[in-house]
């Protein structure tokens, strides 16, 4: 109905390509990393999990994972609380400031990232705290909340309000109507939000950049090892646990949000 | 949440039999978010703004001084006044590309995916989950002088020199720029043309319209909310970008960002960096206005 076969077939291999593009850079890190050669480039030399099991050997590394993961750990465990708030109260409550909240929630998205670090930092030394993975976590949660308002508002759109009425009817409290009805319902949401926020968190640079002080999370000890080209094959190695990490949770968070939607709209809807 | 809510209501209801306005406990559940949003994001903001208006030495006193001067500096030295063009500039032509290129792809998925249409929103989705720096190391890595794609190409034997250049100028910031804000762009355009009312288009078909005319004048207005939206969530974070031009850009490539976390940096200019920064939100803020307004325009002179 849109276009003639012609135009469609175009439009197919405008979209293949545009796929490959998107893609172009995220295949090179893990090609490289079982490379034999140092540098990055072809012929490739041969194949070898050297780097890999180097990755074993640098207890720096693992600092900085183990910072990352408390960090992506604590963020999406604080962002989704705060998501969920937000979340409830925009789809089951009408008020007037609700266009000029939901505003505000989701302007971090539209900021450049160096501009929301700096202003933290300025703050953060006037008050006279010290930078540490806290101080990162706080900035965390900042941008992982308009992702989780997101996730959660799809997810707790699709929650009839009649079901709570029926058990506040049944005699439930307000605890047992959380606990028995509301949670069940909105669960899959929530843990969608839990795992977006780790994820960006674990990847995130800028704000960690600025934020952490003396304590490196994962891309800033990336950063710091990009000025040594004999590195570089590590940093590929450990870059590709990060994409193939990335992914994954990527897709169990859709697995688990297909299944909720799935559950709350047998018809089957679309929802973009 | 429903804690929150849920106890307070029934505990107020039992003091006084007061039962809070539906309003009420919506702004009191919004509260938490949004009190930590204003005070993370709202308070330093302001916080950077009275800084820029500070001299960089304190008087005798150990008082902060208030002063125009890093502003006189900002807009009166041709390095900054260059750089903020350029920033501002780069994300003009990056916010373009980028959605001209998104176009179709959101058309594609939206009008002609069929049942697939889910996994197509997945693949575009995927990348963008990655981490930005690996992505963009991934770039420097394909664009280096002796990177993946020059080296195929002499390899393959398609090319006897290697391309120079490819890497360390604007071009391979803009494209990789491009690259990292696809989801931004595709998303919105994709929105806006699911909820397209398609009959509209067949009445334009059985009216004579062409697939061109058609397009300029039903289909592209009317998504012209999604392609404004898109135009502005690339725009004014990649006026700020960072990571891009330290890794991409080079000496050639340079932004805004680069010299701001300098003067916050090594120069250990703080108000100068804050003035900087303000400068470059205000010159975004503008652009983004003036595109704004361009677009309702040219809305207009379509219908």
């Amino acid at each position: 109905m849109m276009a003639g076969a012609k135009n469609r077939s175009v439009l197919a291999a405008y979209a293949v390509a545009y796929i490959v593009f998107l893609y172009l850079p995220v295949v090179l890190l893990p090609l490289f990393s079982f490379n034999q050669s140092i540098t990055p480039s072809f012929p490739l030399t041969g194949f070898t999990t050297d780097w890999y099991l180097a990755l074993a050997d640098e207890p720096e590394m693992h600092n900085a994972l183990i910072n990352s993961l408390k960090v992506a750990a604590t963020t999406s465990v604080f962002a989704t609380l705060l998501g969920a708030c937000a979340a409830r109260a925009f789809t089951r409550y009408k008020f007037r400031a609700k266009p000029a909240a939901e505003g505000i929630i989701m302007t971090p998205l539209f900021l450049p990232e160096i501009l929301i670090g700096l202003s933290m930092l300025v703050v953060i030394l006037w008050l006279g705290f010290e930078l540490s993975l806290v101080t990162v976590v706080m900035g965390h949660v900042l941008v992982c909340l308009p992702y989780c308002v997101t996730v959660l508002i799809s997810s707790f759109d699709g929650f009839d309000v009649t079901l709570e009425e029926a058990s506040t009817d049944l005699g439930e409290g307000a605890l047992g109507t959380l606990w028995r009805v509301i949670l069940p319902i909105v669960m899959p949401g929530l843990i969608s939000s839990l795992i977006v926020s780790f994820t960006i968190s674990l990847d995130e640079f800028v704000l960690a950049f600025f934020l952490s002080g003396d304590e490196a999370t994962l891309p800033v000890y990336i950063w710091g090892q990009l000025r040594f080209a004999a590195k570089l094959p590590i940093v590929m190695a450990l870059g590709s646990l990060m994409l193939v990490a990335s992914i994954g949770l990527l897709i169990i968070s859709e697995i688990v949000r297909r299944r909720g939607e799935r559950r709350l709209k047998p018809s089957g809807m679309d929802t973009p | 949440m429903g804690v929150i809510e849920g106890e307070g209501g029934s505990a107020l209801a039992k003091l006084g039999n007061i039962k809070l306005s539906e309003a009420a406990r919506g702004l009191a559940l919004a509260m938490p978010p949004l009190a930590y949003t204003l005070l993370l994001l709202a308070v330093p903001i302001l916080a950077v703004i009275y800084l820029s208006f500070t001299a960089r030495e304190p008087d005798a006193d150990g008082n902060m001084v208030m002063s125009f001067a890093n502003y006189v500096r900002v807009w009166t030295d041709p390095l900054y006044l260059h750089l903020l063009a350029r920033s501002v500039g780069i994300s003009v032509i990056v916010a373009v590309i980028t959605v001209v290129l998104a176009y179709p792809i959101a058309y594609f998925i939206a009008f002609e995916s069929g049942k697939w249409r889910h996994l197509w929103i997945l693949l575009i989705t995927v990348p963008f989950w990655t981490s930005y720096l690996l992505r963009v190391l991934s770039w420097k890595i394909a664009l280096g002088q002796s990177g993946a794609i020059n080296s195929i190409l002499l390899w393959t034997g398609l090319i006897a020199t290697p391309f120079e250049g490819l890497l360390y100028n604007i071009g391979a910031v803009v494209t990789v720029l491009a690259h990292s804000y696809a989801v931004f762009a595709i998303l919105p355009i994709y929105v806006s043309l699911v909820r397209l009312d398609r009959s509209l288009l067949e009445a334009a078909t059985d009216l004579g319209d062409g697939a061109v005319r058609r397009f300029v004048r039903i289909t592209l207005p009317l998504t012209q909310r999604g392609v404004v939206g898109a135009l502005m969530v690339v725009m004014i974070p990649t006026a700020g970008d960072y990571v891009t031009p330290v890794l991409i850009g080079g000496k050639d490539g340079i932004m805004i960002a680069n010299q701001i976390q300098a003067q916050f940096g090594k120069a250990n200019n703080w108000p100068l960096g804050a003035a900087l920064s303000v400068s470059t939100m205000l010159t975004i803020g503008f652009a983004a206005l003036a595109i704004l307004v361009l677009a309702r325009k040219a809305g207009r002179l379509a219908r």
